[in-house]
């Protein structure tokens, strides 16, 4: 019964799903693959094109520094075999050197000083640039995919992939500084002597080998520790949002000794990660040593031989004691790139997700419609082969109000999906005023087709705006007109700070009734001619429903409204009422002429339930069957 | 599926609120600094803290040793030219000996540096493992008063985020610092001793850099604040968008919604500008003062050279010593930043640490003793604010019996929810005092009061773990059987039993979405299956239909036949039949009695009846008013 959250992938079964369904799961497994994937890293360049001035700039100076950098051996040098050379002493040329020096750490001063000012904020502005580009692309993508994803995945990758990426822009710049370092080292070394360059040199084979063969163990090791950590802090996760049920079942103990199972785990694992990541360490001292000794016993000799200027050996000493910190900081660096890699590859697999609702480019954008709807021979699914709507058409006229009725999974919700183009249709199509819902932008769309969804949604934010919400040009008088047409406004009033009062998470501080009236004021504020309503299932007290049924008359009041239905005031109160089973309309009329046709509508009626929604699935089958065979 | 039946039963015998190990470390050092407190917390791991320090002055000893090898080394090679005469034999031999000191020295050096680095990864690990452990159980402890206020989102990043921030200053910047010291003091002492005013040079920019990492890190605690909150901000933003996107996509508001990102996004943007400014300009600074104190040692060194004062060998020395601090010099940033991280997450986390909760056992708590599973409300007040000043409960009074039933109604926000919660003590009362079979449930211990006292909410939180594990979430022995009664009374087996995968089916955020109802009666199996004495159901039905209600409540007859039930609803038809009803108003009890006396009564309940009957029976339930029901 252990709760791990990790290994369990999403189940398909969930209603809505869409045929690419969501994101995968063994990308959040699959962290440690190659350090350097060139399909991501060109991909990313794309985000760092608009700042290549900037970072030509920077590249230069990142030049500079390492220069100035190799550069300070080589004046020591210098300073060491022209001004001190024994018995030739140079007063005025060690001065010109002392000065030379200055020169040089000035240059270096300067060029750090810009490299690093400018990759910084370049790197900061770029992910930025990416967590938003990300943003929007969610903002596009169909509600098929979105109904897939859970939000808690998506800001994984908005947040932990974004800043596995900012650590990767901050030590590529210094990685390519190494770079540059480790070949300027090379290339000196090799110049000021060939012989006892190349011997130095052999060290660094040496560690390449090393590596070779604690790479594959330490990837390992890195990974099950990084796993581990997943698993706390799900968790954790689980155990903050469930605390209120932990309390009430008394699960504290239980729940703490699993979670400290996991936590030792963790802590285990990390330990053995530390073991392997430290293990290098001796090996690149002894390395380093070995070079030194090397440059001690041959460079030495050939200064008593003659063939070696003392200060070349001084520089070589100075440049091999620098020499594996570039190599150290590449294998730190290594495993952020890998990590990078990983990343990058699920922020793009994000990205890559094709946007199906697109505006043509030639989309109308009328100031003005009349409010009828109209479907016509529309089919649609979410899943191929599988419609959940067959052939509907239907009408409704500028002002009507239309009550959908029908059982769970009659394909109501799908029909207001589509009005609003969260889909689009397979067959047939979708008007609205007249127009083909694909013929429109999807913004003039917004502002004529207003929805309410049937669990209110609040943001954090005061309750002006929320009542705003989106529309810019609402002043509090229309806020205040908005809330006393549904009768939200004393409530308001009596809350301390009155339309200023923040609202807790998700409108915590508020019954689920006020939070039903501040999104009915919510689509009267935003005023559209076409009003699609999702009736709340949840029943809510005596008092709050008289006001909220009195609140949607007002709501509806001038509109064409189209209400999936479950009160029975809603439905009576429709002009007409269409009645849906399985995908298919089976009849409509009022609610008299229903009753009167003694067809499913009065069956399902006479059964009593509260909601169409309640009644279990064989009884309407039974129902169906029965009006059918009539 | 590893708990065996006897082990939790051992789990859920376990009584009183045993510390988690090593919470007394935690608590241990309160009140004192919190980066002080968190190196208290490491001084705790003596053995491995005393190894580790070993280890590092041995390995910034072997470190120091390197120079003056390499120092020696230079003057034999330079020996034949300086004409000491020395022998060509013995300067090679010199020369052997400098290098194989070269290699034990780096090589001792790198074995000691990887014990040092390990045994301060392991306390940093282990102060980590500590941390999140307490943290884990203190905050299953809060109290609900708590976690009503503070962000479950925070609770998160302080859970992840800042715990991670301690681990990587005790394993990263700790035992550094103890290098540091060593390598500047010791090597500075004896590269005075060896020459005084070349020593003073090479030494000259350590004070700068000292001063500049202050300020920096004054700075950069500051800004790493301010950075979290806004990055916050951004997160909520970015979540409720995406938590909410059928209103974002219905109301037609992308570009509102890219507003409110890019208003949040670009004012984090001008703080992490900010820090990025701090920080660099004060890394270049310090790299500059280092270079320029090895210009000046040069320069100075060479003239003492030219005067005769010193050799090659030793000028030499002390430029691959200040090459040696060049990179602990570069980490001075990093330690700086990591210790300023650690002073803000460190107080985050004690903060929630020190905390106790409100509600928890008096010293003498004990078990409480159940005979009849009497429960009492005597003339109870309570207030969610601290000052009493808007009571959400006065004066309240009841009394219900074994096999009684109470019922409890009145608009929203009349107090009728928070009756419920201070049964299992969520929350305590300010005044008056709540009993049960005579003894005040503050005088016994909280798990013996849960375990009597069973509250069916009306939000359900779902674990991700199949439907049998949520169902038996309260009692892990539950076998099948005894499952399957509870979903059955609670009227969900049907829809269970026709899942493809049945009681295995995963549910929660990551498995199978369940309806309001379906997720109600849930939890109405999960707490029916603990047969608590006790049962409270606070608007527990108001997502299930009448119809199913009634059949719930028929079902549970049996259950309840010997406990104190208390529904609370605002549907008079659940608890139409009940011993008593309380009509609640602003806090108050204003109206009390069977149905018909309030009814008779004609008052509050008469006209909230009437308004229900008006709806009909989409409100009340099947075939028409309410009066023909349930009773």
């Amino acid at each position: 019964m252990a709760i791990m959250p990790h290994t369990l992938a999403v189940p398909s079964n969930t209603p809505g799903g869409g045929p690419e369904g969501g994101l995968s799961d063994e990308m959040d497994e699959r962290i440690f693959g190659a350090a350097f994937d060139g399909r991501i890293i060109q991909r990313f360049a794309t985000y760092l094109w608009p700042y290549r001035a900037r970072l030509a700039v920077a590249f230069a100076a990142v030049l500079t520094f390492t220069l100035t950098q190799l550069a300070i051996p080589l004046v020591i040098k210098e300073a060491i075999d022209r001004a001190l050379v024994a018995g030739a002493f140079d007063a005025d040329l060690l001065d010109l050197i002392a000065l030379t020096f200055l020169g040089v750490i000035a240059l270096n001063l300067i060029a750090m000083f810009i490299q690093e000012i400018i990759v910084g904020r370049t790197a900061e502005r770029i992910l930025f640039d990416l967590r938003r580009a990300m943003y929007v692309h969610l903002q596009r993508l169909s509600m098929s995919f979105m109904d897939k994803t859970e939000v808690g995945r998506l800001m994984a990758r908005l947040q932990s992939d974004v800043g596995a990426l900012q650590e990767f822009l901050d030590t590529t710049v210094t990685a390519i500084g190494d770079i540059i370092l480790l070949a300027g080292i090379v290339a000196v070394l090799v110049s000021l002597d060939v012989e006892l360059g190349l011997l130095t040199l052999s060290v660094v084979l040496a560690l390449l080998v090393v590596r070779m063969f604690w790479l594959p163990l330490a990837k390992k090791a890195f990974m099950r520790a990084r796993q581990t950590s997943s698993i706390v802090n799900g968790a954790l996760a689980e155990n903050i949002n469930g605390v209120r049920t932990v309390q009430e079942m008394l699960r504290e103990h239980v729940n703490f000794e699993r979670f400290e199972v996991k936590a030792r785990d963790n802590l285990r694992s990390h330990l053995r990660a530390a073991k392997f990541s430290q293990v290098m360490i001796p090996i690149v001292d002894t390395l380093t040593g070995a070079g030194m000794a090397i440059v001690v016993v041959v460079g030495g000799n050939m200064v008593l031989a003659g063939t070696l200027e003392l200060g070349v050996m001084v520089a070589f000493i100075l440049y091999v004691q620098r020499f594996f910190d570039p190599i150290r900081s590449l294998t730190i660096q290594y495993s952020v790139m890998q990590r990078a890699m990983a990343s990058g590859q699920r922020i793009f697999e994000v990205m890559d997700v094709p946007i199906e609702i697109k505006d043509k480019p030639n989309a109308l954008a009328p100031d003005d419609i009349d409010g009828s709807i109209a479907l016509e021979n529309v089919t649609f699914g979410y899943i191929e082969g599988q419609p959940v709507l067959h052939d509907i058409s239907f009408r409704v006229a500028p002002g009507e109000t239309v009550a959908l009725v029908g059982p769970t999974g009659s394909g109501k919700t799908s029909i207001t999906s589509l009005i609003h183009r969260f889909y689009d249709v397979w067959e047939g199509a979708v008007r609205v005023g007249g127009f083909d819902v694909r013929d429109l932008t999807q913004e003039t769309l917004g502002r004529h087709v207003g929805m309410v969804l049937q669990e209110p949604f609040l943001f954090t934010g005061t309750i002006f705006e929320n009542i705003k919400y989106c529309t810019e040009n609402a002043t509090l008088n229309d806020v205040i007109a908005a809330a006393k047409a549904v009768d939200a406004h004393d409530f308001i009033e009596a809350l301390p700070q009155g339309y200023d009062t923040m609202l807790e998470q998700r409108g915590g501080n508020l019954s689920l009734g006020q939070r039903q009236l501040l999104s009915f004021a919510r689509a009267i504020v935003a005023d559209t001619k076409i009003l699609l309503l999702d009736e709340a299932t949840a029943s809510i007290d005596s008092y709050t429903e008289r006001q909220i049924q009195l609140a949607l008359k007002r709501l509806m009041e001038g509109r064409t409204a189209l209400v999936i239905a479950h009160r029975l005031a809603t439905i009576r109160g429709a002009d007409r009422i269409i009645v849906l089973n399985q995908g298919r309309i089976v009849e409509t009329g009022t609610h008299g002429q229903l009753l009167e046709r003694r067809g499913l509508y009065h069956r399902l009626y006479s059964m009593n339930y509260a909601s169409f929604d309640d009644i279990p699935e064989d009884l309407i089958r039974e129902a169906a069957k029965d009006v059918s065979s009539t | 599926m590893t708990t065996t039946v006897e082990e939790s039963i051992q789990l859920k015998q376990r009584t009183g609120q045993a510390p988690a190990p090593g919470t007394d470390n935690i608590t241990r050092f309160r009140g004192m600094n919190t980066v002080w407190r968190i190196l208290r917390m490491a001084a705790c791991y003596r053995l491995r803290l005393l190894i580790g320090v070993v280890c590092t002055v041995i390995a910034a000893n072997f470190q120091l040793l390197i120079p003056q090898f390499l120092g020696d080394a230079v003057d034999h090679a330079q020996s034949l030219l300086a004409t000491s005469g020395a022998s060509p034999e013995a300067a090679k031999a010199a020369l052997a000996t400098a290098a194989l000191m070269l290699l034990g020295a780096g090589m001792l050096r790198g074995v000691f540096t990887m014990m040092h680095n390990y045994q301060g990864e392991a306390i940093g690990q282990s102060i980590g493992y500590e941390l999140r452990l307490a943290y884990f159980e203190k905050l299953q402890r809060m109290s609900f008063a708590y976690h009503d206020k503070v962000h479950s989102g925070d609770l998160m990043t302080r859970g992840m985020l800042d715990i991670e921030g301690i681990r990587r200053f005790v394993d990263g910047a700790m035992l550094r610092t103890i290098v540091l010291v060593i390598l500047v003091s010791y090597g500075g002492y004896h590269l005075i001793s060896t020459d005084t005013a070349l020593g003073l040079l090479a030494l000259a920019f350590v004070p700068v850099v000292a001063w500049r990492a202050t300020v920096s890190s004054i700075w950069l605690r500051r800004t790493w604040r301010a950075l979290q909150e806004r990055m916050s901000v951004l997160t909520r933003i970015m979540e409720e968008n995406l938590g909410g996107i059928r209103v974002v996509r219905a109301f037609a508001a992308r570009a509102f919604e890219m507003g409110k990102f890019d208003e949040a996004s670009s004012s984090a943007i001008a703080i992490a500008m900010r820090r990025i400014q701090i920080r660099y300009s004060n890394a270049a600074f310090m790299t500059f003062s280092y270079y320029g104190a090895m210009g000046l040692v040069l320069w100075v060194g060479g003239h003492k050279i030219i005067d005769g004062e010193i050799s090659v060998g030793t000028l030499a020395e002390f430029l691959a010593f200040m090459a040696i601090l060049q990179q602990p010099v570069r980490q001075v940033g990093m330690i700086v930043n990591s210790t300023a991280r650690a002073f803000v997450s460190g107080g985050r986390v004690f903060s929630l640490l020190d905390m106790e909760p409100i509600v928890q056992d008096a010293p003498d708590a004990k078990p409480l003793e159940l005979s009849d599973g009497v429960i009492r409300f005597e003339h109870v007040d309570f207030s969610y604010d601290a000052g009493g000043a808007r009571p959400a409960l006065s004066d309240i009074c009841f009394e219900v019996g074994p096999g009684k039933t109470l019922g409890i109604v009145g608009p929203p926000g009349s107090g009728k929810s928070t009756i419920a919660h201070l049964i299992p003590r969520f929350y305590d009362p300010t005044g008056g005092r709540i009993t049960i079979d005579g003894q005040d449930i503050r005088s016994v211990t909280l798990d013996s009061l849960r375990q009597a006292v069973g509250v069916v909410h009306q939000d359900t939180f779902l674990f991700t773990a199949s439907v049998d594990s949520n169902v038996a979430y309260g009692d892990l022995s539950a076998d099948r059987e005894r499952i399957v009664n509870a979903t059955e009374s609670a009227q969900l087996h049907d829809y269970i039993a026709r899942l493809p995968t049945g009681y295995d089916t995963l549910v929660g955020e990551r498995g199978l979405t369940l309806s309001g109802g379906q997720r109600q009666r849930l939890s109405i199996a999960r707490s029916i299956l603990l047969t608590p004495a006790i049962i409270v159901f606070d608007d527990s039905t108001a997502s299930i239909d009448a119809a199913t209600e009634q059949r719930i409540h028929a079902a549970l007859k049996q259950v309840t036949r010997d406990r104190a039930t208390i529904i609370i609803s605002h549907r008079l038809s659940s608890f139409m039949h009940a011993d008593e009803i309380l009509f609640i108003e602003d806090g108050r009890i204003v109206e009390r009695g069977r149905h018909d006396e309030l009814l008779a009564l004609g008052g509050k309940y008469k006209a909230l009846y009437d308004l229900q009957s008006e709806f009909g029976r989409d409100l009340a339930g099947p075939a028409g008013a309410p009066a023909t029901q349930g009773v």
